[in-house]
């Protein structure tokens, strides 16, 4: 089968949309659960917890299942520590049919005594897979008592797979954060001081966007939960504010510390100078009695533009009018996207999300150009198809979506788990615009056939 | 550290992608994973990380609904789905921990498919069970292979000169050197399931939903009327092999996987007498060619310590292999459970008294990696999850098994048969020798070795 000559998936008319003048409002039937039998490109609810609580690097992980869910997410996810690396190693209750048949508790149970003993971690968080909400083990009971015998916290992440979407697992991490989150002393806490929230320190980020901060006078008090620490997210509610990327994993957590501590929170991006620069002044404009903190921003934005100003000319001057494609987890990242594209001279003809809401896609349609397909929870198919048919030069997407473009004769920039180099920050940028140029001007693309076949 | 309930870095996985991988075996297959979405995500995931291409496969999508009230509708609607959009020839149902653990009943829920027209005329939905609880992705593997022994294979009572390979889980280049043999020889086979030109697919500027590989269904109802089948791997192949046996009075031989001189051996030798036809002199010379650079190099081998992990039907007959090059295998793991691993290792390992081995569970790598501390060896033999014990230890290491994540060349150069066996020689006397020059002394540093 051809994938040129596919109509649209039956059911997906509400989930896809062409921005075309004078054309229809957007109203994209998005927070759906895929249709059965879709190949959808989306993960449950134990990835959304998993991806979410991973960094935090001095707690053990063990997921609470057979062996296949602790398996697939061993070390996948390049989310580095500057120190402890427990989060690294997989650990599994590898539940067998008996377990299944009378309960997996006490193997959870002594797993955990084991586990502790062994790596003396500061915390623990269990996973529930999909069988346990069926089989009905008390994880909260076995939590609490080792919780009490061990004298950590042992923390209940509710992540059955099939109990919503990602999105649900996001949910169950921040509310295993938040009951960490109080727990720890206040004291000394800086009042010009914030947590950074869904930033995972894939290859560095978070350090690098930590020094930003840091060199405008701010105190860090916690990053969640990239390069994480379990005492650094106990005393997290010292902090005058929340700074939120990746908004759609951790905006819960932001509102629920909000509520209880009264921590205001704003939305930032840290892809592109644009968003980045606005992400520094967002904060600085947090702390109008210390215009200097405003000061020290706006020098770090000259500086760092000054910095890959010329770098970037070079590379738009390639790649000016070639198209891109975006397929990627979170719709405010599609944003970023859009406008980081943009600044190297490059248009996007397909912009998706596997998670984005509403008024995420009525604001990406007000950013995209005429012509451009939106879409939500897309398939491998309908990609295909739009690249082809919107005759894109590079698609954005994660590890499933590498090798359609490769085959399709399009370059690829992974902005998922597996991207390699840091793309956040003003250094992140330029890193970006050098990996879509080596893909997108490959030598490689000379010899291979393209874009449906014809060259 | 004694443990009792958990498994620390797993050497092995569940059985659901072990029966999408041999779905994507059969030509114009969609695999179908009957459970949550993030298993069949997973699944992707890791196959195309391993393979660096895309794999397709849909999901019932299950939702807490389906989990109270059963999934039947999920899969009634996948299959309507499937077969109006992505028309394939074959959805190739399994099931996930959360099915089984729900009581679906796969073949009756296709019986009603097919019953209430959901089917179109031509084509076909098999189905294996295959519980996340219960073995590893090898079993998986084995009852989806299984699965299409069972359900397509049919007996018109008149045997043709037709030979089965069963393949066990291996890679598509090992598939298309089985093949390549059985054609040098004037074989007549059928190799089921076969990946080869499924997940090694070349670059042609389309994604191709269905590539140009794997066995047809012709060729799996054929295989009810050939005369015999070999299967090649105990734990992976053999049930498929027993099943055709059974329904279709095949008579089989299992082998060990061709990997390594004398499995290969033994390869040739079951399908030359099989085939009726003798082994031709290129075989010959290739084999040839691999005792002489044994011979060759036999000083690098020789009372070397290898530690070694993986799946029982590929590390059974490395092992051997390892004996063969005059090497030590002292510790030996395989996460897959079962009995049938124990009773050939005893075998192979008799000239080997001193070997660790163990399967099951907690056969894992953290026992693979306290044994090592306590016993240091000179190579480490596995997949990717190898590397953290290697350089921990600063033991040179071979990737061989699955999944491989950072390496390319599995899908390309075949483990298998005399080429196969050259390849591992390559391969491991370039990581030991890269050792030995990089530890050396000044003065012992070497040009010629």
């Amino acid at each position: 089968m051809d994938t040129q000559n596919i109509s649209l998936l039956e059911g997906r008319e509400k989930q896809v949309y062409e921005k075309r003048a004078g054309g229809a409002e957007v109203d994209i039937a998005c927070d759906k659960t895929s249709l059965s039998g879709s190949v959808s490109q989306r993960a449950c609810v134990f990835c959304g917890s998993r991806v979410v609580l991973y960094p935090v690097a001095d707690a053990i992980h063990i997921v609470h299942g057979p062996i296949g869910c602790a398996a697939y997410t061993w070390d996948i996810r390049g989310a580095v520590s500057s120190g402890p690396e427990l989060h690294r190693l997989s650990f599994s209750t590898d539940l067998q049919e008996m377990d299944v048949i009378y309960g997996g508790e006490k193997k959870l149970y002594k797993s955990l005594i084991e586990l502790i003993d062994q790596y003396q971690p500061n915390a623990a968080f269990i996973y529930s897979t999909c069988i346990i909400g069926l089989i009905g083990d008390d994880i909260e009971a076995v939590c609490k008592k080792v919780a009490k015998e061990k004298g950590i916290p042992v923390l209940p992440v509710h992540s059955e797979g099939f109990k919503g979407t990602k999105k649900d697992g996001y949910k169950a991490a921040c509310h295993a954060l938040m009951t960490l989150i109080g727990q720890g002393s206040t004291e000394g806490i800086s009042k010009y001081s914030i947590n950074i929230l869904g930033e995972f320190n894939l290859a560095g980020e978070a350090w690098i966007i930590r020094e930003y901060y840091e060199k405008m006078g701010i105190e860090v008090v916690a990053t969640m939960t990239g390069d994480g620490r379990i005492d650094a997210i106990r005393r997290s509610h010292g902090a005058t504010l929340n700074v939120v990327q990746c908004s759609g994993s951790m905006t819960t957590l932001a509102k629920d510390m909000e509520e209880k501590y009264g921590i205001p929170f704003i939305r930032v991006s840290y892809f592109g100078f644009e968003d980045m620069s606005k992400s520094l002044y967002d904060v600085a404009q947090h702390f109008p009695d210390r215009p200097d903190i405003m000061e020290k921003a706006k020098e770090i934005v000259r500086d760092e533009i000054r910095k890959y100003y010329p770098e970037m000319q070079k590379f738009k001057a390639a790649l000016a009018g070639k198209k891109a494609a975006i397929y990627v987890g979170g719709a405010f990242k599609t944003f970023s996207l859009i406008k980081a594209l943009r600044t190297i001279g490059m248009s996007v003809v397909l912009a998706g999300s596997q998670t984005g809401n509403k008024d995420d896609y009525r604001a990406l349609k007000e950013m995209c150009d005429e012509g451009t397909v939106i879409v939500d929870d897309s398939n491998p198919v309908e990609l295909s198809k739009f690249i082809l048919e919107k005759e894109a030069d590079l698609l954005i997407g994660g590890v499933k979506e590498r090798p359609i473009a490769f085959k399709l004769g399009v370059g690829f920039c992974d902005h998922n788990h597996e991207r390699k180099i840091p793309l956040a920050g003003f250094i992140g940028m330029y890193y970006f615009a050098k990996e879509v140029y080596e893909s997108v001007m490959s030598p490689v693309w000379q010899f291979a056939p393209r874009k449906g076949g014809k060259r | 550290m004694a443990r009792e309930g958990l498994t620390i870095n797993p050497a092995k996985t569940c059985q659901p992608i072990g029966a999408m991988y041999a779905a994507l075996g059969i030509h114009g297959c969609l695999p179908h994973s009957h459970g949550s979405q993030g298993c069949c995500s997973y699944h992707r995931s890791t196959l195309t990380r391993h393979y660096k291409e895309p794999v397709m496969a849909a999901t019932s999508s299950f939702t807490e609904g389906a989990s109270v009230f059963g999934g039947q509708a999920n899969l009634l609607a996948s299959i309507e789905t499937i077969f109006s959009v992505y028309d394939p020839q074959v959805i190739a149902v399994h099931s996930t921990c959360l099915s089984e653990t729900i009581g679906d009943d796969l073949q009756q829920i296709t019986k009603k498919a097919k019953d209430d027209g959901k089917i179109p005329d031509g084509k076909y939905v098999i189905y294996a069970s295959t519980p996340s609880f219960v073995g590893s992705h090898i079993t998986g593997y084995a009852n989806m292979v299984t699965g299409m022994a069972e359900q397509f294979a049919v007996s018109t009572g008149e045997k043709t000169e037709q030979i089965n390979i069963v393949a066990g889980w291996m890679e598509p280049s090992d598939m298309r050197e089985i093949k390549s043999i059985a054609s040098l020889m004037d074989a007549k086979i059928v190799l089921f399931p076969d990946t080869s030109d499924v997940l090694d697919a070349p670059q042609t500027g389309k994604h191709e939903f269905y590539p140009k590989g794997g066995v047809t269904i012709e060729q799996l109802r054929s295989t009810g009327d050939s005369k015999c089948s070999l299967a090649l791997g105990c734990v992976s192949a053999e049930p498929a092999a027993i099943a055709l046996d059974k329904k279709c009075k095949v008579p089989f031989e299992t082998l060990d996987m061709p990997i390594g001189l004398s499995a290969t051996d033994r390869f040739i030798m079951a399908l030359s007498k099989a085939a009726g036809k003798p082994v031709p002199a290129s075989i010959t010379a290739d084999r040839g060619r691999v005792v002489d650079v044994m011979a060759d190099m036999e000083q690098y081998f020789h009372g070397k310590k290898v530690a070694l992990f993986g799946d029982p039907d590929q590390i059974m007959p490395l092992t051997e292999f390892l004996l063969d090059l005059g090497m030590k295998p002292v510790h030996i793991v395989s996460g897959t459970p079962g009995n049938r691993f124990e009773k050939r290792m005893k075998e192979i390992l008799e000239r080997a008294p001193y070997a660790n081995f163990r399967n099951g569970a907690q056969a894992d790598m953290f026992l693979l990696h306290q044994w090592i501390k306590n016993e240091p060896v000179d190579l480490l033999i596995g997949n990717t999850y190898g590397k953290y014990i290697a350089r921990d230890e600063n033991i040179p290491f071979v990737r061989f098994g699955f999944p491989i994540l950072d390496r390319v060349g599995h899908s390309y150069f075949p483990s298998v048969g005399y080429s196969g066996a050259m390849r591992l020689i390559e391969k491991i006397l370039g990581v030991l020798m890269d050792q030995q020059d990089r530890m050396a002394l000044e003065e012992k540093f070497e040009l010629v070795m």
